[in-house]
Order: structure tokens, then C-alpha cells, then sequence
């Protein structure tokens, strides 16, 4: 038999640390933790749709913020003589292309008068002529002109009334920058068989007026083909308060004291009455030329201004509403999800109903009570309150009853930790991300339902005045004219359109960046 | 079954009395709208406030309403629109253009939708699917009232293909058959587009996340190893199941074409219940307002019952779980 050695006793100097300088324990992470966050980030930045979501979105946010600041004009502006002209992207944007011109069809005695705007003052309302087409109608043929018509030199001239110190000023103002502002009067009391219309400044060439005949309203014209001008003329001795600049032509260049020379006022009740090229006097009196980046409204708005002012108000709105309705439904969602039962049924309940009444209700009823007291806007915003929670409260409400029943949240309560802390640390967390999605789902159809009540005037939102427009009135007002001016619901619709689309488009890329479930599926 | 369905209704019953009673209590707190028009119609307007005892208070003014309502269906006259006129048959007069208006786009846009969806779903992350994918999302987000402003302005005032807005109804002759009239239909073609491009948008996506989910499923690979084309495993097997879902969503819209569009109606000038409503909260006539508020709250009521309803109808697995 082999001799079996026992080991009864082992002296301890005979025992040594195999692993004496070692140190045991898990390995150390060699990587970084991935957060929730940053694993939904890494996410959302794969997505390619919903990159271009978020940068649409900061665009018009950076359009909503600065444009009222480099605008020259602000919400409350507007100028009557300006009103429909068409966009222009600068002021000496020229390229027949967002400079404020169109292909325009007249008659001869409509594409007479614009051609003679340019003619006197050499800011072209007609721009490049492009030809002349036979029409036939009822009444007999009629001939077409067509040509690129500015929008803004069209204004052409007004008669304004001054006083003699503004007269004044408006002369040195010529002298110094050598503009002609003021041109000649017309000689309205002796030629008036022969001005078409004599409240009109522009007319200030004799034309056929003969109601009979087709041509009525047309320039008649001298031996060389030239416009004949209806000038006041007379010795500046006596009108010896103009001493400018005079256009071409004038008798009065070389001898001012001529009867022939040209009269720039006329002396009338409460000042002098003058004859000004618009477009330079608005540059005069506003310091700055017209230029209408998204043109003018049928008032003469800036709409650049008024669609930047819309889009800051909706998204102000939108974002002010997703904030306190998520707050709401977040914590009227913990409170049904973790106590459920009888509470839960009951709050069920209340949510149901509330859910169950039309919006458009809520907002006119809102609107007719609270209007006076707490203005459209608050209104509008309790509107947006009383029912917006419900889709959060429902998704949050989920995540609770999905998570309270897991074991770490057993371990929590077992450890003794109260319900404030089992909701707030344990559980609300994981719904974080339904949140942040159903925010960012929730702001584009609280953008819809406000422009939407605003453009079927179930609410005004119109009080430009104290800042607040929304782009569906912008949109009413236009709306009658998008036949014949259809840039004024152009740029209101494009920016609602691009707001919709980015907000939902950046929305779904949250949802799948927050999905777990999604994660790796698309590599 | 039974019971599930009549807790459902007695729930949405009950639902709708109390919106409709705070509604009611809401409108009557704001001050009477004053009439105008001749002494005659001011006086049987002022004669039937007093028989409805609109001057008494609120609390038996509520009573009287919902009495009136149990007993004769009555939902008064209207006082500064369609004036001494009742209000159901007005709203009856208005039904029949907005479900006109909505079936044409539903016709259209259901079997679109869907084949768009099955395209799309089929060709998953090809290009094909791609650019529908681009489309769906921007009809799905632009407004219909914007998709409106671009059907009008492009087929009215530049093409003139169309009228700006649609025939007009005479209301003393048979109003359906005016309705489903072809030259009505071509009058409404405008309107109807700009209703269907975003519906044909949400039935495609829908139809495409869904079939795309089937799809992936392993009966389909099994489907497919037992011979079948993919024609076939899609359609026979795919389709159906995908349909679960997807039909359910058709036939709420379907419920849903009785409230229709406010701002179609508005934009094309259709006679509808939509623009009623509009002229209704405009005009201050709380009658019309009340009336059609109830309308739209219990066609969404019902709308939701009947789609919870039609998941078990159309599949025995979900119809045995409710039992």
C-alpha cells in the first residue's frame, strides 16, 4: 500500500501569497461608460433626416431672433405707397430675379405712364421692354405691351405739403447729395383739358383725354416722338424760395428769373406744396432706400419683418405650452402610473374626458371668456393647457407602469426608500426620453393649431402694435390677393411649411435616438 | 364582447353629457348675442328665448336644455345666422357636402396610400422608397391649408383648370344627388386634392412601417420556403396580417368624414358643416355653436369606439383576449 500522507498540520511560515503583488478585483473599464444620453446622441446624429431637421430649425430660430434686429423696419411699420411691391433682396438688386420686378402686360396709355416715370427721373419703373402681342376681344383688337415692371420706382411722384423749413432742408439736402428729389409742379389749372388725371403726380405729360376715343389716356407726342411736359413755369423772382438743383431742361438753369423757367412749389394753404420723386424721398425722410426682402402686405408691411416676428410668437408659444403641459403630464402621469388602482381609474377618467373635447371647442370658449381679461394670447395658452398634457401624462403613465414593477425599484423600497425618491430617482428617469420626444412631436402641432385658428379668424392674433402677429393672419390677409400677389402668402406658408416639417422630422429622430430597442438595428 | 362594448358606450355617453354641460354652462355665462334684422324675426327670435327660458337661471336653464334635448331632439333656432331657422335641418342642409367633399379624397386616397405603402414597404431603403419616404414626411407635415393655397394658385389662377370655389347647392331639390353630381365632383377636385395629399401621406406611412414589421417576421420566411413568391407570401400573408392595424385607421377615417375639414371648406367656399361652424363662432350664434360642437365631440367619441371595436372584429386573436 502507498503510504497516504496526511496533512494534519501545516506550520504557517510554510504558507505564501501566490499572488502576493497583485492586485485582484474586476478588471478596470477600458472604455468610457456610454450614458443614456450620450448613446441616444450618438443615435440621433446617425440620423441623416434628422440632422437636417435640427438645422432647419436653428435657421428660422436665428430668423425669428435677428432679422427684427437687422431689419430696417419694425412690426409696426408701414408705408401705403409701398404696399404689394414685390420681394427684393437689396436695395440694388437688379438681375430680374428677387429684385422686385415682374413681366408686366398693359395697355399703351398704362405702359405710357410707367415709361414716363423713368423718363423724367431716370429710375425706371419700365425695366427691359420685351415686346407687344395683338388681343383680340369683344370690343376689337387690343395691343399688349409687355415688359419687367419695377414695383418700387412705379410709385413714381406725389405731391406732399411742406413747411418752408422742411422745404429748406429737403433743398440742402439736394445740394449736398446731388439728388434730385424735387421736381417741377404741374400746371394743373391752365392744361387740365389735356392731363389725364391731375391729382396724380405722374402725369406729367399732355395726354389725349377724349373719352370716345380708344386712345384716351395716351401721351400725346411732339414732332420728335418726345413727351410733351406740362410744367408750371414762371420767374423765380417771385417763387425765389427754390434755389436747387433743376432737370434737364429747364430754362431756369440758365436764367432763373425767366418766365419760361420751371416752378418746383407752389405756395397753398398751410405750407408749400412740392412734387417729390417717392423714392428718393423716402430715403430722405427714412435714411434708408426701400427694399422689401419678402416684399410688402396690402398695407405696406415689411413682411420680412411681420414673418420673422410670426415665427418668434409661434415658436415662443409652442415651446412656452410643450414646457408647462409636459410638466403637467409628467407629473399627473407619475402619479397615476405609481399609485395605478383606484386613483389611476379616476384620473383615467378625468383624462378621458378632457380628451374627448374638440380643441377648436376649448379655444373658442377660452377665447370668449378670457379675451378681455387675460388677452388673446393667455387665452390662448389656458386653451393649450387644459387638454395638451393628456398625450404625455398617457406616454409617462406607461413608463411607470412599465418600471415600478422591476426589481431594482423592489431593492429601492426594501432599502426603505420613501416614494418621492423611488419616483424621482428610480423610475421618472427612464421615462426621460418619451418626454423629450413627445416635446419635441407636441411644438409643431401646437404651431399648427395656432396658425390654423389665427388664419380662420377664430382668434386675432393681430396686434401689431404691441409685437404680436401670427403667421395664419399673415396668411388671411393675403389670401385674397394670390392671384395677383401671391409673395405675400409665399413667405408666411413657406416658413409654416419648413417649421412643420423640421420640428416633426427632428421629433422622429429623437423617438428612434430614445428607442433602446432600435439600438443597432440600422448598422 | 357585449359588455365591453356597452361599458364603451355608456362611457362615451357619459363623457359627452359632461362636455356638452360645460360647455352649455360656459356659453350661457357669456352675455346674450343682441339680435338684428326686421322687428318681425327679432320678436319670434325674442319669443322663443323667453319659451326656452334663456332669461332664467342657469342652473334651470341647464335642465330645460338637456330636457329638450331627451325629449324632442331640440336644438333651438338660430339667432344671428339663418335666422328663426332650425338648427338640425341647417346642420342637416350642411352634412351632405362635407361627406361628399371627404368620401371623394377617402376614395381616392385609401387605395393610393396603400399601394404607395406596399411599394414602399417592399422596396425598404431602396431608392424607391426613399423618395417616398421624402414626400410622406413633407405632406405629412405641411398643412392641408398650405397644400390648399398651392392646389389653388396652381390649378385655379395659373392653369384655370378649375373654379376658385364649387357649385353652388340649391337646397330645394334632392341635395345628395347634387352632391355626387359628376360636375360637382369636378368643381370640388381642388379641394379634394388638397384633403387627400395629406391622408394619401399618413396611409402610406402607415401602411409601410406596418407591412415593413410583418415582413420581418419568421412565418414569412417559412412562407417563402415553402414555395410561395414573394407576390404572393407578401400579399396572402403580409398584407392580411398588416391589415389589423391598418384597417382600423381606415374606417376612423371613414367616421371622421363627417367632420371634415374647417379649413378645406373654408378655402374652396364648399357649403359644409366646416364652414357653418367657422360663420357660427364668428357670428356669435352659440345655438350653432352648441350644436355642432356636440356633433364634432360625439362623431370623435364614436370614431374611437368603433376603431377599438373593428381591432377584435378584424382579428379573432385580439376579439378572444377581450373575453
Amino acid at each position: 500500500m502507498e503510504k497516504i500522507q496526511t496533512y494534519t498540520e501545516i506550520p504557517a511560515e510554510k504558507f505564501t501569497f501566490a499572488q502576493a503583488d497583485k492586485k485582484l478585483g474586476d478588471k478596470k473599464l477600458q472604455t468610457k461608460p456610454v450614458s443614456y444620453m450620450r448613446d441616444a446622441w450618438r443615435r440621433f446624429a446617425k440620423n441623416k433626416s434628422s440632422i437636417v431637421g435640427m438645422v432647419i430649425i436653428a435657421v428660422l430660430l436665428l430668423f425669428a431672433l435677428i432679422a427684427p434686429m437687422v431689419s430696417n423696419y419694425s412690426i409696426a411699420y408701414n408705408d401705403g405707397y409701398y404696399r404689394n411691391v414685390l420681394p427684393k433682396v437689396s436695395a440694388h438688386a437688379d438681375g430680374g430675379f428677387w429684385d422686385g420686378t415682374k413681366r408686366y402686360e398693359s395697355n399703351l396709355a398704362t405702359y405710357q405712364y410707367n415709361y414716363a416715370i423713368g423718363l423724367e427721373s431716370g429710375r425706371l419703373a419700365v425695366k427691359d421692354f420685351y415686346g407687344t402681342q395683338v388681343v383680340a376681344s369683344s370690343s376689337g383688337s387690343s395691343v399688349l405691351y409687355s415688359y419687367r415692371f419695377d414695383t418700387y420706382n412705379a410709385v413714381g411722384y406725389e405731391f406732399v405739403t411742406l413747411t418752408s423749413e422742411q422745404l429748406n432742408a429737403l433743398q440742402e439736402y439736394q445740394n449736398e447729395t446731388n439728388i434730385q428729389v424735387i421736381y417741377p409742379m404741374l400746371d394743373t389749372s391752365t392744361r387740365n383739358q389735356v392731363m389725364y388725371n391731375t391729382t396724380d403726380a405722374n402725369y406729367w405729360y399732355k395726354t389725349v383725354i377724349d373719352t370716345e376715343s380708344p386712345n384716351n389716356g395716351q401721351a400725346v407726342l411732339d414732332e420728335n416722338g418726345n413727351y410733351i411736359p406740362l410744367y408750371l413755369t414762371g420767374s423765380s423772382t417771385v417763387y425765389n424760395l427754390y434755389n436747387s438743383l433743376r432737370i434737364a431742361g429747364d430754362p431756369g438753369i440758365e436764367d432763373p428769373t425767366s418766365e419760361d423757367s420751371y416752378l418746383y412749389y407752389r405756395v397753398v394753404q398751410g405750407g408749400y406744396r412740392v412734387r417729390v420723386l417717392y423714392y428718393e424721398y423716402y430715403t430722405y425722410i427714412n435714411g434708408f432706400e426701400p427694399c422689401h426682402i419678402f416684399g410688402a402686405s396690402a398695407s405696406g408691411q415689411d413682411l420680412f419683418t411681420l414673418v420673422a416676428a410670426g415665427t418668434r410668437f409661434s415658436l415662443m408659444l409652442a415651446v412656452g405650452v410643450a414646457v408647462v403641459n409636459l410638466i403637467i403630464g409628467a407629473i399627473y402621469g407619475a402619479i397615476e402610473g405609481f399609485y395605478g388602482g383606484k386613483l389611476d381609474l379616476f384620473m383615467e377618467r378625468i383624462a378621458d374626458i378632457l380628451n374627448g373635447v374638440p380643441f377648436m371647442v376649448v379655444a373658442v370658449l377660452f377665447n370668449m371668456h378670457l379675451a378681455a381679461t387675460a388677452g388673446v394670447v393667455g387665452a390662448l395658452l389656458f386653451a393649450f393647457v387644459l387638454t395638451g398634457w393628456i398625450g404625455t401624462a398617457a406616454t409617462v403613465r406607461m413608463q411607470f407602469y412599465r418600471f415600478k414593477k422591476q426589481e431594482y425599484v423592489l431593492a429601492a423600497k426594501t432599502l426603505g426608500a420613501r416614494d418621492r425618491r423611488l419616483i424621482m430617482k428610480h423610475i421618472f428617469p427612464n421615462s426621460l426620453g418619451t418626454i423629450i420626444t413627445s416635446a419635441a412631436l407636441y411644438i409643431p402641432s401646437v404651431i399648427f393649431s395656432e396658425t390654423s385658428l389665427s388664419y380662420l379668424g377664430v382668434i386675432s392674433l393681430n396686434d401689431t402694435s404691441n409685437g404680436i402677429i401670427s403667421l395664419g393672419t399673415l396668411l388671411t390677409a393675403g389670401q385674397g390677393a394670390i392671384s395677383t400677389y401671391p409673395h405675400i402668402v409665399l413667405f408666411p406658408a413657406l416658413v409654416i411649411a419648413l417649421l412643420m416639417i423640421s420640428f416633426n422630422l427632428f421629433g422622429n429622430g429623437l423617438r428612434d435616438a430614445f428607442n433602446p430597442s432600435l439600438r443597432g438595428s440600422d448598422s | 364582447m357585449v359588455k365591453y362594448v356597452i361599458k364603451r358606450l355608456l362611457l362615451a355617453a357619459l363623457t359627452l353629457f359632461v362636455i356638452l354641460s360645460l360647455c352649455f354652462i360656459l356659453i350661457k355665462l357669456l352675455p346674450l348675442p343682441p339680435v338684428n334684422g326686421t322687428a318681425e324675426t327679432v320678436a319670434i327670435i325674442e319669443a322663443r328665448r323667453e319659451a326656452m327660458g334663456y332669461y332664467k337661471p342657469i342652473i334651470e336653464q341647464f335642465f330645460l336644455f338637456w330636457g329638450r334635448i331627451f325629449t324632442s331632439f331640440d336644438w333651438g333656432i338660430g339667432e344671428t345666422m339663418y335666422q328663426t331657422q332650425d338648427v338640425m335641418s341647417i346642420i342637416g342642409q350642411r352634412l351632405p357636402a362635407t361627406i361628399g367633399v371627404n368620401v371623394y379624397s377617402l376614395v381616392f386616397s385609401v387605395p393610393i396610400g396603400l399601394l404607395l405603402g406596399i411599394f414602399a414597404a417592399v422596396k425598404k431603403n431602396k431608392w424607391q422608397d426613399h423618395i417616398i419616404s421624402v414626400g410622406v414626411m413633407i405632406f405629412i407635415s405641411v398643412p392641408s391649408f398650405i397644400v390648399g393655397f398651392l392646389v389653388q394658385y396652381i390649378f385655379c389662377y395659373k392653369l384655370q383648370w378649375f373654379d376658385l370655389s364649387v357649385n353652388r347647392i340649391d337646397y330645394s331639390l334632392n341635395i345628395w344627388s347634387q352632391i355626387f353630381s359628376p360636375s360637382m365632383f369636378v368643381s370640388m377636385i381642388p379641394a379634394i386634392m388638397s384633403l387627400s395629399f395629406g391622408s394619401i401621406a399618413g396611409f402610406t406611412r402607415y401602411t409601410r412601417a406596418e407591412l415593413s414589421e410583418v415582413l420581418t417576421n419568421d412565418y414569412m420566411l417559412l412562407a417563402r420556403t415553402k414555395g410561395l413568391t414573394r407576390r404572393q407570401a407578401t400579399v396572402r400573408h403580409a398584407l392580411r396580417n398588416a391589415m389589423v392595424v391598418i384597417f382600423p385607421m381606415i374606417l376612423g377615417n371613414f367616421i371622421s368624414v363627417l367632420s371634415g375639414s374647417l379649413i378645406i371648406e373654408g378655402l374652396f367656399s364648399i357649403p359644409g358643416i366646416g364652414s357653418l361652424y367657422i360663420t357660427s363662432i364668428t357670428s356669435l350664434d352659440y345655438n350653432f355653436f352648441m350644436t355642432i360642437s356636440a356633433f364634432y365631440t360625439a362623431v370623435g367619441l364614436v370614431a374611437g369606439i368603433i376603431i377599438d371595436l373593428s381591432y377584435g372584429f378584424i382579428d379573432p386573436r385580439i376579439r378572444m383576449g377581450v373575453k
